[in-house]
C-alpha cells in the first residue's frame, strides 16, 4: 500500500505531509521516489515487482557509515560481524551497485589493525569501487596521516576530492580535522576555495552529490551535530537544480529538504545513537540484543533515468533481503 | 550574591591547597567543568565514556593522545593562570583549569 502524496505545494515536489510520512518509516526501511513531481513513499516490504521495475534507473550506489571497527562495548560487542551482515545485504541487492560510499568512522581508534580488518571485510563487497571520507575516529593522534596513506590517493588537502559518474558530480569532503574549541565540524578555508573552484565549470543542471562524515546541516549543535562553515559550502551549490547531501556520524537516519538540497544521514553498521536530546549525551546507545539489527543498516541510492532526483532506500540489517520484512 | 561569592572563594581555597586533582570525562563532558588548583598541582583526567576523547589546551599548552575508556592523562600545572581546554575530537566539550600562585 503505497502512499502517494497528491498535494504538491513546493517546487521541490515534497509537501510536509509526505515528508512526515517518509520520516515515520525511517529506520524500518523506506523508499521515497519522485515521479512526475509527486513524491511517493513506500514501506520497503510493500514495493511490488512492477514498482521496482519503474525504479530501475541509470545506476545505483550504496552508502554505508560508522563501522567503528575496534569498538567492543555493550552497545555492540562484535562490530565486525554486523559490518559483514551489512556487506551481505549489499551483495544481495537485486542490482549490483556501481560503487559504495563509506562516510567515515571506519575505525574506533585509528589503529592499524582496525583499518586492516575493515579493508579485509570490504574486499568482499561486490561492487565497482569504494570511496571514503574520514570520520573523527579515523584521524586520532596523527591528524589523519595514516588515513591519507591508505585512502588519500588522488585526493587534495586532508583527503577531499570529486569525481563524475553517469553525469552526476560527486564531492567527498573532510570536516573532522582542525576542530576549534567550542566549535562543530569544520571544512576550513582551503577546502572551501577548492570546492568553489571544483564546481565553477559545471552546468547548473548537473546533479550534485556531496558526502562527508559530520552532517552539513545543523542537526543538533549541542551535541556537535553540525558543521561550522557548511553554509558557505552550500552557498557554492545554490545554483544547482539537484543537490543531495549524504552524511553519517549520528548513527540514525534523518532527512531534510531545503530548496533544491536534500540532506540525509545514514545508519551505522556498528551501534545506534540516541535521537537528538533524548539522552544525557550522544554516546553509543545499548538496545536489547534482539533489536540491535533493526537499528543498523545500509542505504541504497538509485538515480532514475530522466529525473533529477534520486530514490533512497534505507534498509536495516533486520529487514529480510527479499524486501518482504520491511515495515513493522 | 554575597553568599554565592563566599562559597566559590571557599571552594577555591580548598582546592588550591590540593596537590592532585582528578577530572572525570563522562557523558561527553568534563566534570568538574572548572577547577581551581595551586601551582604545582598534578591534574589527572579519566575517560569514563565508551568513546575516545582528548584533553587539549586551547593554546596547545598541554595535550593528550586519544584516551580510550578508562585511560588517563596527567599534567602538572606549574605556572599560574587560566587554562581553557577542550576535546579535539568533540570540540563542544570545553572546560577550564585555574592555577593560583
Amino acid at each position: 500500500m503505497a502512499d502517494i502524496i497528491r498535494e504538491n505545494l513546493n517546487p521541490d515536489g515534497i509537501d510536509r505531509r509526505g515528508f512526515l510520512k517518509c520520516m515515520a518509516w525511517v529506520g524500518t526501511g523506506t523508499l521515497c521516489v519522485m515521479q512526475g513531481g509527486v513524491l511517493s513513499s513506500y514501506a520497503l516490504g510493500s514495493v511490488n515487482k512492477n514498482q521496482m521495475k519503474k525504479l530501475k534507473g541509470a545506476f545505483s550506489f550504496v552508502q554505508i557509515s560508522d563501522s567503528h571497527i575496534g569498538f567492543n562495548k555493550a552497545a555492540n560487542p562484535d562490530v565486525t560481524a554486523t559490518l559483514r551482515e551489512a556487506i551481505a545485504k549489499i551483495n544481495a541487492l537485486p542490482e549490483r551497485p556501481q560503487f559504495v560510499l563509506h562516510t567515515g568512522d571506519l575505525t574506533q581508534l585509528s589503529l592499524a589493525d582496525e583499518f586492516d580488518t575493515l579493508e579485509q571485510s570490504l574486499k568482499t563487497v561486490e561492487t565497482g569501487g569504494i570511496f571514503y571520507v574520514p570520520g573523527e575516529h579515523d584521524v586520532l593522534n596523527d591528524n589523519g596521516k595514516q588515513y591519507l596513506e591508505r585512502y588519500g590517493k588522488g585526493t587534495k588537502g586532508s583527503g577531499w576530492y570529486s569525481f563524475d559518474k553517469n553525469g552526476v558530480h560527486f564531492i567527498g569532503l573532510v570536516n573532522v580535522l582542525n576542530l576549534k574549541a567550542g566549535g562543530l565540524g569544520s571544512l576550513g578555508t582551503e577546502q572551501l576555495s577548492w570546492l568553489r573552484n571544483d564546481v565553477s565549470h559545471l552546468k547548473s543542471s548537473t546533479p550534485i552529490v556531496v558526502f562527508a562524515h559530520i552532517p552539513l546541516w545543523s542537526v543538533y549543535p549541542a551535541w556537535g551535530w553540525g558543521t561550522d562553515d557548511s553554509e558557505q559550502a552550500l552557498g557554492y551549490l545554490k545554483r544547482f537544480g539537484s543537490v543531495t547531501v549524504l552524511n553519517g556520524h549520528i548513527h540514525q537516519t534523518m532527512q531534510k529538504v531545503e530548496g533544491n538540497v536534500t540532506f540525509h544521514t545514514a545508519m551505522s553498521t556498528a551501534f545506534p545513537q540516541p535521537a537528538p536530546g533524548a539522552a544525557a549525551s550522544p554516546g553509543p546507545m545499548t538496545v536489547p540484543a534482539d533489536r540491535l539489527r533493526s537499528v543498523l543498516g545500509i542505504r541504497d541510492v538509485r538515480f532514475v533515468r530522466g529525473q533529477q532526483t534520486l530514490a533512497t532506500v534505507d534498509s536495516t540489517l533486520a529487514d529480510s533481503t527479499d524486501n518482504k520484512g520491511g515495515n513493522q | 550574591m554575597g553568599v554565592a561569592y563566599t562559597k566559590i572563594s571557599a571552594e577555591a581555597q580548598q582546592s588550591a591547597t590540593a596537590t592532585e586533582q582528578t577530572v572525570t570525562i563522562d557523558n561527553f563532558s568534563f566534570t568538574p567543568r572548572e577547577i581551581t588548583v595551586a601551582a604545582g598541582t598534578k591534574v589527572t583526567w579519566v575517560n569514563r565514556d565508551d568513546v575516545p576523547h582528548t584533553v587539549v589546551g586551547n593554546k596547545k599548552e598541554f595535550g593528550s593522545k586519544a584516551l580510550d575508556t578508562d585511560d588517563r592523562f596527567s599534567f602538572t600545572f606549574d605556572k599560574p593562570g587560566s587554562y581553557e581546554y577542550f576535546c579535539s575530537v568533540h570540540p563542544m566539550m570545553t572546560a577550564r583549569v585555574i592555577v593560583k600562585p
